[in-house]
């Protein structure tokens, strides 16, 4: 794992009004690095995970960002176009809901092909292999490529999703629970594929999620979130095998042990 | 650098020279007007209605719209668009744009689909005809604007003219982005991938890019407009045209504009490029073999035959063929 911070977070606050979304979190994430968001709803997660990805201006605080040619860039202060290119290159979000991340009416290929279009691919021939070569990744049989993602199930979906967010190779990747709302035998393939990928890649990851055991599989560090506040932050095995909070306690004595 | 060979002044001339050209054919005109035929054409104009039906104050806003949009090609100009005496898709957008482009000294030609005598173009030449008392001709060359439904003429324009098309749905991204907030900033931040998903698309399904008409352009490297429904045929005409060329959709309340010697671009793959398309046969009327034909069902047991659908370009050829066949006739 490289050891070098790309994302800097300094005392980020969200308030709805009087209402806080989420209040002075402050954290590094290094380079392939996976770090896992837990808490119950409404705790600030999805917040945080909005301001990070630039879709909500955040009340306050800074963040930066270190890209690939090795600068830092103060994300807050970039202009919208700017976000909006740092988003579908070097960025990508996967939604809870594949609906929200991909295109229905639209075919696999053209799904995967979008991100690379959008960034001045004009050759038809590599649009489609590549979008093939993506699939196969994800482990989406290849004569699916022209069918409309209504045609697919809801892990295919959700695979195709991350396809379609992984394919102009973006470095850092946030993650929404992406296994959210699916049975859990295809949650289990799904995590066990982005865990693949996430290695074979070196993805840095910012992963949102309620399910403990996700955070188990997939996180290097993890920060648990209550109320808007980070109350306790660590190595994942730590913080699930000697939480130190009350509440991480309680959110760790809550799993069903077998 | 010599004057001839900067292309600035080369337009500014020859700007100049349009303007005094136009004024000279105006004068003309209006004097026609007021010998002869004036008094026959007050009558039959309607009390109480200004000069091409539109109040100038309505003219004067449409007027800026058009500027705007001549000064930022291919941009979607909004206009508070009006109620015209006659339902929204049947070209209340062209209307109003006509109406405010036309002087008394022009001369009008309204064409559908290429024909100058189907119900559209007839209803609305006589629509001009009654409230602003202009000339009106089929003859391309002899217009000084034309307004068209989804054809471009086959003759080549002038820099004397203008040509308004009616359009249905201005917004290119609209059938892939529904949202207008969306697609206004996919304008702004020239963020245009989502448009070739759709050619994509075409290729993936189809083997080719099947879209025939209202084929997406890209004006002058900056704004990805839609051309309006003409056939795909007509877009390299859009590219270079010496003539003005405006584009106003009534119900969706924006005005845009190609103008002379804009570079229009229809968008491709590197590996699929555009391609306008060509018949197999020659029109049977006339036997052009480089117009734009439309297919005509001449019985219930499959007979059909192809013409061109720009009549006045057919029917004069087919005149001209007449009166070269009578005179070798005379010859001999």
């Amino acid at each position: 794992m490289s050891q070098e911070v790309i994302l800097r977070v300094e005392e980020l606050t969200k308030l709805y009004g009087a209402r806080v979304g989420c209040r002075n979190v402050s954290f590094e994430l290094c380079g392939a690095e996976v770090l896992a968001v837990v808490g119950e709803s409404g705790s600030g997660k999805s917040t945080l995970l909005n301001c990070l990805s630039g879709q909500l201006p955040p009340s306050g605080g800074s963040l930066s960002y270190r890209g690939a040619n090795g600068h830092w860039r103060d994300v807050l202060a970039l202009s919208e176009p700017e976000r909006r290119l740092l988003s579908r290159t070097e960025w990508a979000f996967v939604h809870q809901d594949p609906r929200d991340g991909l295109r229905m009416t639209v075919s696999a290929g053209g799904n995967v092909g979008e991100r690379m279009m959008a960034v001045g691919a004009r050759h038809y021939g590599t649009i489609r292999s590549t979008a093939a070569d993506w699939l196969r990744q994800v482990e989406i049989p290849q004569d699916r490529l022209d069918d409309r993602p209504t045609a697919f199930s809801g892990g295919m979906r959700q695979r195709l999703q991350i396809a379609r967010a992984l394919a102009t190779n973006p470095r850092l990747v946030f993650m929404d629970e992406p296994t959210g709302g699916l049975d859990v035998s295809v949650q289990a393939r799904l995590l066990d594929l982005i865990r693949t990928l996430v290695n074979q890649f070196e993805l840095s990851v910012i992963l949102v999620t309620h399910d403990l055991a996700v955070a188990r599989l997939l996180a290097h560090r993890m920060m648990v979130m209550k109320d808007g506040h980070v109350v306790e932050s660590g190595l994942t095995d730590q913080v699930l095998d000697d939480p130190q909070h009350p509440y991480s306690q309680l959110l760790v004595s809550s799993i069903l042990q077998t | 650098m010599s004057a001839v060979d900067d292309p600035t002044d080369l337009t500014l001339g020859s700007e100049g020279s349009d303007a005094s050209v136009a004024e000279a054919k105006g004068d003309e005109q209006i004097a026609d007007l007021s010998s002869d035929a004036g008094d026959d054409r007050i009558d039959e104009t309607i009390d109480g209605y200004n000069f091409a039906y539109l109040d100038e104050n309505t003219k004067r806003m449409i007027r800026r719209a058009i500027l705007k949009a001549v000064a930022i090609p291919g941009y979607q100009t909004p206009f508070a668009s009006r109620e015209m005496p006659m339902p929204y898709g049947w070209g209340t957008g062209g209307v109003q744009v006509t109406a405010a482009c036309l002087t008394p000294g022009d001369t009008l030609k309204v064409i559908d689909q290429g024909a100058d005598d189907t119900t559209n173009a007839v209803s609305i030449r006589q629509f001009f005809e009654k409230t602003a008392r202009v000339d009106t001709t089929t003859r391309t060359e002899d217009a000084t604007v034309i307004q068209t439904r989804h054809r471009i003429p086959e003759k080549a324009l002038t820099e004397d003219q203008i040509i308004v098309y009616q359009v249905p749905i201005p917004e290119p991204l609209r059938y892939l982005e529904p949202r207008e907030t969306e697609t206004r900033k996919m304008h702004a931040l020239e963020e245009y991938g989502l448009m070739h998903v759709k050619l994509y698309e075409d290729i993936s399904r189809h083997g080719h890019i099947a879209t025939t008409y209202a084929y997406p352009v890209m004006v002058e490297d900056r704004y990805v407009t839609d051309p309006s429904p003409i056939p795909k045929f007509d877009n390299p005409k859009l590219s270079n045209s010496p003539a003005l060329q405006l584009f106003g959709a009534g119900r969706e309340q924006r005005i845009y504009a190609i103008p002379p010697y804009t570079k229009v671009k229809s968008l491709d793959f590197e590996d699929y490029p555009f391609d306008p398309g060509q018949w197999p046969q020659a029109c049977a009327l006339c036997g052009a073999e480089d117009s734009y034909l439309d297919e005509i069902i001449t019985d219930d047991a499959g007979g059909r035959m192809f013409v061109c659908s720009d009549t006045d370009f057919c029917s004069r050829r087919r005149a001209e063929q007449d009166a070269a066949a009578t005179s070798e006739e005379g010859e001999q």
